[in-house]
């Protein structure tokens, strides 16, 4: 087939040879199988009825597909009600994310509301006090955004080195779906915001009844209050019946449950965006109020969780996004960052969202240390681990969005390494 | 004159537009004070929204004894992996930087604001305004903040000073780090590359053989 990455006149074949042991024997093995099942047997799903329609009400994944599921990582937190899943990225593709798999972070766990006995409160430096039932949000004009959602503190464990190995854990706090909501603009509008207010406090409906502060500039902007994700209403997970949307800025800010928005004229200073969210930098000072999440990007496949099982042609596959915009261009390396090649952007390329890329190669069994780095449409060029930390320190927690590299072996296993 | 008459009459035209399409929709109702008043707990960190009330560093101890030290610990040094509440004062240069209210909160607004709102983990908002207050001056006495006698209220909120008030900034990354805006190397970006950390030399990747699944 022709070489489609050779978008530079270098081909496929040349950008592999630094890294490629020449005269590998390119064989693929075949997979397991049961023999009465495989040609020219005739296995019994061809012969007999199966499941009618409406025996699976709310359709579930294949029952083959059981390992792909949210992971926590039980050392991280004292409690699961206050704690974090991860999105099983190396199991998934294109850009959206499937209602069931997007990472969970709770602080004090789900809160399950009656949407009978939903209410969203809208008060402080507004012209009338409103309070919305949720068949009323749902009355307002609504819009269809896909953003990605991503927690500040992902990759937060990778600050000191590799330490966990597959991008579920190292990278799984990020996902990306269709929200159906109310702009807040509009719903703010219909209780008149003040001119002298500045700042949004929204507040969640769960036992840690979570706020933070938004600009009502943000606010004003492009935030949702959303009900629906792909489709559907929201996960209990996420928010149901309704959260804020904040495009493009860090997933805490996302709060779920949303029962309260208060305008003011100053920021609250919420445990949310002091203790946790700030960004501890050498010096000892901490930066606050950083929103916006950088341009990042990832190798989903092969990856530690996602081996490579077969020499010849290889996709490699990953994700990128940023909060300052759409991905302009994600450049893939199989040498460690010592040389680079523009990736293929494939599906949509949205502001705010996922984009996913793919970089073809013929993998003969040669060692490879794979990393990606995205640039998006304000030119920022994901940074190496070594040049983040130069400017952060390794204190910050979050925010970190430095090239990841994976160290693919012989054998097709994968590693999560540094390298220099 | 006519020309600059129509003109308005163009840019008057455009402002009804403008209206029509942030118009009012007459969906909701107004929030009763009543309503209101239940779930309006925010205290913001210049003390707006302080409630009545007060509360002992003695009163406290006996508040924390009884709801938090099971977890945050008898000292506020924590019990376990929960978050640390006193201590760390000098450690956010270090390599182990230690957040606690004495050593990173930057406002006392802060920290009676989360526990009004979700402490005691599990009973949130069970406190009354008295042991909240009480409590919260406990952990300032836990800390060094105030000493045994002081009673925290709205009246003596202002004379608290926080250790870490001035230990923040605003988000500067658009100028801090401006290098990251720049043309990428594309060929010969590096001499060598060696592998420098490994993680399965740490080992803490939880155990899950599902988690491993081939490229098929």
């Amino acid at each position: 087939m022709p070489d489609r990455e050779d978008e530079k006149g270098q081909t496929r074949r040349s950008f592999l040879t630094a890294a490629s042991s020449a005269g590998a024997a390119l064989a693929t093995p075949a997979l397991a199988g049961n023999p009465k099942n495989l040609p020219p047997n005739v296995p019994d799903w061809t012969r007999a009825l199966g499941d009618g329609v409406a025996v699976r009400p709310y359709g579930q994944p294949s029952k083959h597909e059981a390992h792909v599921i949210r992971r926590d990582v039980q050392w991280l937190t004292a409690s699961r009600e206050s704690s974090v899943s991860f999105t099983p990225l190396h199991e998934l593709d294109g850009i959206i994310t499937p209602s069931g798999l997007c990472f969970e972070r709770h602080h004090g766990g789900i809160a399950e509301i009656d949407p009978a006995d939903y209410r969203l409160i809208v008060h402080g430096l507004v012209e009338k006090d409103l309070v919305f039932t949720l068949a009323e949000l749902k009355r307002f004009p609504r819009v269809n955004r896909i953003h990605f959602l991503e927690c500040a503190a992902n990759s937060g464990m990778e600050w000191r080195g590799a330490q966990l190995n597959g991008c579920q854990y190292t990278h799984g706090m990020v996902h990306c779906v269709e929200y159906t909501g109310v702009p807040l603009r509009v719903l703010l509008n219909e209780a008149g915001v003040r001119p002298s207010a500045k700042w949004l406090l929204a507040e969640g409906a769960d036992s840690a009844a979570m706020t933070r502060s938004v600009p009502v500039a943000k606010a004003l902007d492009d935030c949702l209050v959303a009900y629906r994700m792909n489709g559907e209403m929201l996960r209990p997970e996420q928010g149901y019946p309704a959260r804020l949307v904040v495009p493009g800025w860090e997933g805490n800010m996302w709060v779920k449950w949303l029962r309260r928005l208060k305008l003011g004229d100053a920021p609250w200073f919420a445990r949310e965006e002091t203790s946790k969210y700030t960004d501890l930098m050498e010096s000892g000072k901490a930066r606050q109020f950083t929103f916006v999440m950088d341009a990042k990007s990832v190798i989903t496949s092969p990856s530690p969780q996602a081996p490579l099982k077969a020499k010849g042609f290889t996709v490699i596959s990953g994700l990128a996004w940023s909060g300052r915009g759409k991905i302009r261009r994600v450049d893939v390396s199989l040498d460690g960052g010592k040389n680079w090649r523009e990736a293929k952007l494939d599906g949509l390329v949205l502001d705010r969202a996922v984009t996913r890329f793919y970089a073809e190669t013929e993998w003969t069994g040669q060692e490879l240390l794979l990393q990606s780095r995205a640039i998006d449409e304000t030119g920022y060029v994901q940074p190496g681990k070594a040049e983040l930390r130069k400017v952060r320190g390794v204190n910050s927690i979050y925010h970190n969005n430095g090239i990841q590299t994976w160290h693919v072996k012989a054998d097709g296993e994968v590693e999560n390494v540094e390298v220099s | 004159m006519s020309k600059c008459l129509s003109a308005l009459a163009v840019l008057l035209a455009l402002a009804g537009a403008a209206t029509a399409a942030e118009r009012k929709l007459d969906i909701g109702r107004a929030a009763t004070p009543a309503e209101i008043a239940g779930w309006d707990i925010d205290v913001r960190a210049d003390g707006q929204g302080l409630p009545p009330g007060k509360g002992s560093v003695k009163d406290g101890e006996e508040v924390y004894m009884g709801k938090c030290a099971a977890c945050h610990g008898e000292f506020g040094e924590s019990a376990g992996r929960w978050p640390m509440v006193a201590g760390g004062q000098g450690s956010l240069k270090s390599d182990d930087p230690v957040k606690t209210v004495g050593s990173y909160f930057a406002h006392l607004a802060t920290v009676i604001d989360y526990v009004r709102r979700a402490m005691p983990f599990g009973d949130a908002q069970s406190l009354t305004n008295d042991e909240l207050y009480a409590v919260v001056a406990y952990m300032l006495y836990l800390n060094d903040i105030v000493d045994e006698k002081f009673v925290l209220s709205k009246e003596t909120f202002a004379g608290v000073k926080m250790p870490n008030a001035a230990g923040f900034y605003d988000d500067d990354r658009e100028t801090a780090e401006r290098p990251f805006w720049a043309a990428p190397c594309m060929t010969n970006c590096k001499a060598d590359v060696k592998i420098t950390g490994r993680a399965r030399v740490i080992d803490v990747t939880p155990d899950d053989k599902s988690a491993r699944k081939g490229v098929d």
